[in-house]
């Protein structure tokens, strides 16, 4: 008989790497499910092409980094990039945008820095910023919820992506665009246009909703500490509960407006929650949240931008060790100051 | 009701508990050999009594403690001393370490009735403390240090509270809970010694709350004492010293001090038996009570084992299957270490043989990147960042680790439990603790060596200088003989006559003793005699790591001293040529 010799603990718990990866796919279904009822097919389109596209950009820098594929493939962190990737771009993408923005993901945000676990930018959020600097009409280009336009289908969705010269896009300004440009009338008053519903754009609120729910399934499930998602949210209500200003022509729109439009759920739960690139510490993930919730308010009501979250992500990774820095807990024994107690 | 504390993190593995528990405490009766290592405890080894070839009798003293944090050593049973040699011990490294090989005779002929002091509540606590310190006792959770030592603490450091650990939190293991159960009044005696030598304002005995039919028989039997039983939720590593004051008392053991710091002194059950037997009964430390579970054992159970039986015994008599099992743990799965065969011995810290098979622990996976998730932090019962101090540990920055508190993480495992991606994080905070120590003493020894070899330098500086300076002076007086011989030649009779003028003048004045030539070689060996007493006491402040200030002072006088030789070996020379 010869025995191992191995270091303490000889017990594990269940979790595994891959399965907390499998949980955030599932987790995203309802969100994808409200968006293909409101928008069509086109996000599906997009996160299943965004798939492809990310195996093979993942397969390709193992391969060029000389590591085993087989086993990092396995830990679905290509998936889960791709399929936040493919929400977060509007649906009817053309399959150029789409794999541009999967290749700069994988390859420069992911890969170039050392591959998982070295990233220090959410690579889902690199790749769309870099669509969006470099493609801003494609990138600004939402289709009309249903009930406002005709909802493609399935082969449509596919023209769009595969065949963009032959299909012929139908789009539509966002509520959140609605709202920022809005300088004559009274909230209520902008209120009466088809796009608004009952709390914010039609078909928004409910996607808002939906990823509410698959967040909060995974809060349930500890894939992640509820600190960062609530410290977005209560921040992101406070600066527009500050700014409201009483639904005046100036208002930058009401707090619930804000939570449920744009991405701002998604971004909460789905994005902000990437443990790579954001801070470490509890305390660190409350500033990281709130700095986050605060940057994307000031980018909706005073940027250029469709939507907010990624620029508001970026920054927020480029704070993470400056956040961890300041945050260290206070260890077993020792007091506030660093010293003994 | 007592406040119960929360300590931070903690985790809830699968406790397998119930295995072991099946039956109730059995012998494990007398093997054929008996190997006890000389160090079983923290401290010195022990310095060995016997030679081969003697007989012992059981509970005979065959090795003696070697020094004040050590504990001496008693003959299990009766028989003859085999050899003393190394032999395979249990410890994390796997090394062999001399060892008193015994071969029983089987006969377990006790060496005397032994004497006890019933009545110790009449006993001064020294006589205790030197009946304790003589049984060989030391901590018998797992730390292993000498018990004696402990209960006699610092002088002066008044312990407010004794906390008596009944929590095992580990998994698998059942040894004080199965001792708490059948012998909870042995436990509660030991527990009333303690308390006479201590003296403390309370007596905290914590429980986790998944072992009611401990907690009940301890109810029973401290009913209308002071000890009170608490008792709190399961969660691993809540017996973990640190962690149970804090749940206890709501206080935290500063960091890098001991309990007794903050009036506290913790004890095992299993500790607290052998006082008793050791005070009331005279009995030495020469078995325990230890756990042998897991799949690859039949019949789990507990067992009264004679210290030094090799775990092979134990694991025949529990129905072993070697074939299943790929590695053998003394202690429990969390902390415990896998030792290098089942030939090593039950020693006075063994709680438990855990035999599992290849399915119930399998080898672990492959470590796969660290993904930051956090889980790690949210477990770790010292509020450690574990992921941070594993990037820090792989990049060896030993600054950012003792920063980030590496020193203080327990090894509980807690973080290497949860993580997801399999990282083996506990190894890497052995290893970098392993290293960092290396490195300190390693930087001590090379400041010493450097503080020697300068002052060696100096010192044959000083002794070249100083012969340079004796043939300097040789060598003027010479010339000065030289000269004066010459005198009186043809010479220029002016500077004749000044030089006469200036040797009356000098005869007159008399005083200054450093103008004559030999008066300045007598003050120059003055100078340098207080330049090489100045310099060796500069020297040695300097290795006794003394006072900054003193050794600036004293390097000022040094320097202060050597302006003042050279001058005074410049200025003879030029009297010489004005
Ligand atoms: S649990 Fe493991 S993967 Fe998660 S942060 Fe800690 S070390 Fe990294
Ligand atoms: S092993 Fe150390 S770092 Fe890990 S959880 Fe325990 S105390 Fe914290």
């Amino acid at each position: 008989m010869t025995l191992i010799r191995i270091s303490s603990p000889h017990a594990h718990g269940s979790d595994s790497t891959a399965s907390v990866m499998r949980r955030v796919l599932i987790a995203t279904v309802p969100g994808v499910i409200a968006l293909t009822w409101f928008f069509g097919f086109g996000s599906l389109v997009n996160i299943i092409w965004a798939s492809l596209v990310a195996v093979a950009c993942e397969a390709l820098a193992l391969t060029l980094r000389r590591k085993p594929l087989g086993f990092y493939l396995q830990d679905y962190s290509a998936l889960v990039t791709a399929t936040l990737l493919g929400i977060a771009l509007p649906p009817y993408a053309p399959w150029w945008l789409i794999a541009i923005g999967v290749a700069s993901a994988i390859l420069m945000a992911k890969h170039l820095y050392g591959g998982l676990g070295y990233n220090p930018f959410n690579p889902a959020m690199v790749g769309y910023v870099v669509l969006l600097i470099s493609f801003p009409v494609q990138m600004t280009a939402w289709a009309p919820p249903r009930g406002l336009g005709e909802v493609p289908g399935l082969l449509q969705a596919l023209q769009a992506c595969f065949l963009p010269a032959q299909y012929d896009a139908v789009t539509m300004a966002t509520p959140l665009d609605m709202v920022r440009q809005n300088n004559s009338l009274l909230l209520e008053d902008l209120w009466r246009d088809p796009l608004f519903g009952r709390w914010a754009g039609i078909g928004w609120e409910w996607v808002n909703l939906a990823f509410l729910a698959g967040g909060l399934w995974l809060l349930y499930r500890r894939v992640f500490s509820w600190h960062a998602p609530v410290a977005m949210l209560a921040s992101l209500g406070l600066m527009a509960a500050l700014f409201y200003d009483g639904g005046s022509s100036a208002s930058g729109g009401s707090p619930l407006f804000h939570l449920l439009s744009g991405a701002t759920m998604f971004g909460a739960f789905f994005i902000i929650t990437d443990p790579v690139s954001s801070a470490v510490s509890v305390r660190g993930r409350l500033i990281f949240g709130a700095l986050i919730g605060t940057l994307v308010y000031l980018i909706r009501a005073w940027g250029n931008y469709p939507d907010a979250v990624a620029f508001a992500v970026l920054v927020a990774n480029f704070s993470a060790p400056f956040i961890d820095h300041y945050t260290q807990p206070r260890s077993y024994g020792h007091s506030k100051s660093g010293g003994q107690p | 009701m007592r406040r119960i504390h929360d300590f931070h993190g903690g985790i809830h593995p699968a406790e397998n508990k119930l295995q072991s528990l099946a039956t109730g405490i059995r012998p494990a009766g007398i093997p054929s050999q008996l190997i006890l290592p000389l160090a079983q405890h923290i401290g010195a080894p022990s310095q060995p009594l016997v030679s081969p070839g003697d007989r012992v009798l059981k509970g005979q003293l065959i090795a003696s403690a070697a020094g004040h944090v050590s504990v001496p050593l008693h003959a299990p049973s009766s028989g003859q001393i085999l050899a003393i040699e190394d032999r395979p011990v249990p410890h994390p490294s796997g090394y062999s370490a001399p060892c008193v090989v015994i071969e029983c005779d089987g006969r377990d002929e006790w060496v005397e009735e032994p004497s006890g002091i019933r009545n110790y509540r009449a006993c001064e606590p020294s006589a205790l403390l030197e009946k304790i310190r003589s049984a060989g006792i030391a901590g018998m959770g797992g730390a292993g240090f000498p018990t004696a030592v402990k209960l006699a603490g610092k002088p002066g450091a008044g312990i407010t509270t004794l906390i008596i650990n009944g929590t095992e939190c580990e998994p698998y293991i059942t040894a004080d809970d199965i001792l708490m159960q059948e012998r909870a009044a042995d436990i509660l005696a030991g527990v009333d010694i303690m308390r006479h030598i201590l003296k403390p304002q309370e007596i905290l005995f914590g429980i986790e709350d998944n072992k009611p039919a401990a907690i009940a028989a301890l109810k029973t039997a401290a009913a209308g004492s002071d000890v009170e039983i608490i008792t709190f939720p399961t969660k691993y590593p809540s017996g973990g010293e640190k962690q149970l004051i804090e749940i206890l008392t709501g206080k935290q053991v500063p960091s890098g001090g001991l309990p007794a710091d903050i009036g506290v002194i913790c004890q095992n059950v299993g500790t607290a038996v052998a006082v008793r037997n050791a005070v009331i009964y005279g009995r030495p430390l020469i078995s325990r009570i230890t756990t042998v579970t897991g799949d690859a054992v039949t019949a789990p159970g507990n067992f009264e084992v004679l210290l030094g039986t090799p775990m092979a015994h134990l694991l025949a008599l529990a129905g072993f299957s070697a074939e299943k099992c790929e590695r053998l743990i003394m202690g429990g799965p969390m902390m415990g270490f896998t030792v290098s065969g089942a030939e090593v011995p039950v020693v006075k810290t063994t709680n438990c043989v855990l035999a599992p098979t290849t399915r119930e622990m399998p080898t672990p996976p492959p470590a796969q990147p660290c993904i930051r998730c956090g889980l790690c932090a949210q477990a770790c019962p010292a509020s450690l960042l574990p992921q941070q101090l594993f990037w820090f540990a792989q990049g060896k920055e030993f600054d950012k680790l003792e920063q980030h508190n590496l020193f203080d993480c327990i090894e509980c495992g807690a973080c290497s439990w949860v993580c997801p991606s399999h990282i083996p994080l506990v190894q890497y905070y052995r290893a970098a603790k392993a290293d960092i120590v290396k490195q300190r003493r390693d930087h001590e020894k090379s400041e010493q060596a450097r503080l020697r070899f300068e002052a060696r330098q100096e010192r044959i500086a000083r002794e070249e200088a100083e012969r340079e300076a004796k043939r300097a002076a040789r060598k003027q007086a010479a010339e000065k003989r030289a000269e004066l011989a010459a005198e009186g030649g043809d010479e220029d009779p002016v500077q004749a006559a000044i030089e006469r003028a200036r040797a009356r003048k000098t005869a007159q004045q008399g005083t200054a003793p450093a103008n004559t030539p030999d008066g300045g070689v007598k003050q120059l060996a003055a100078l340098r005699e207080k330049l090489a007493k100045t310099e060796q006491r500069l020297a040695l402040s300097r290795e006794a790591g003394e006072d900054n200030k003193i050794v600036t002072a004293l390097e000022a006088t040094v320097q202060r001293l050597r302006d003042r030789i050279s001058a005074a070996e410049q200025s003879p020379a030029e009297r010489e040529t004005p």
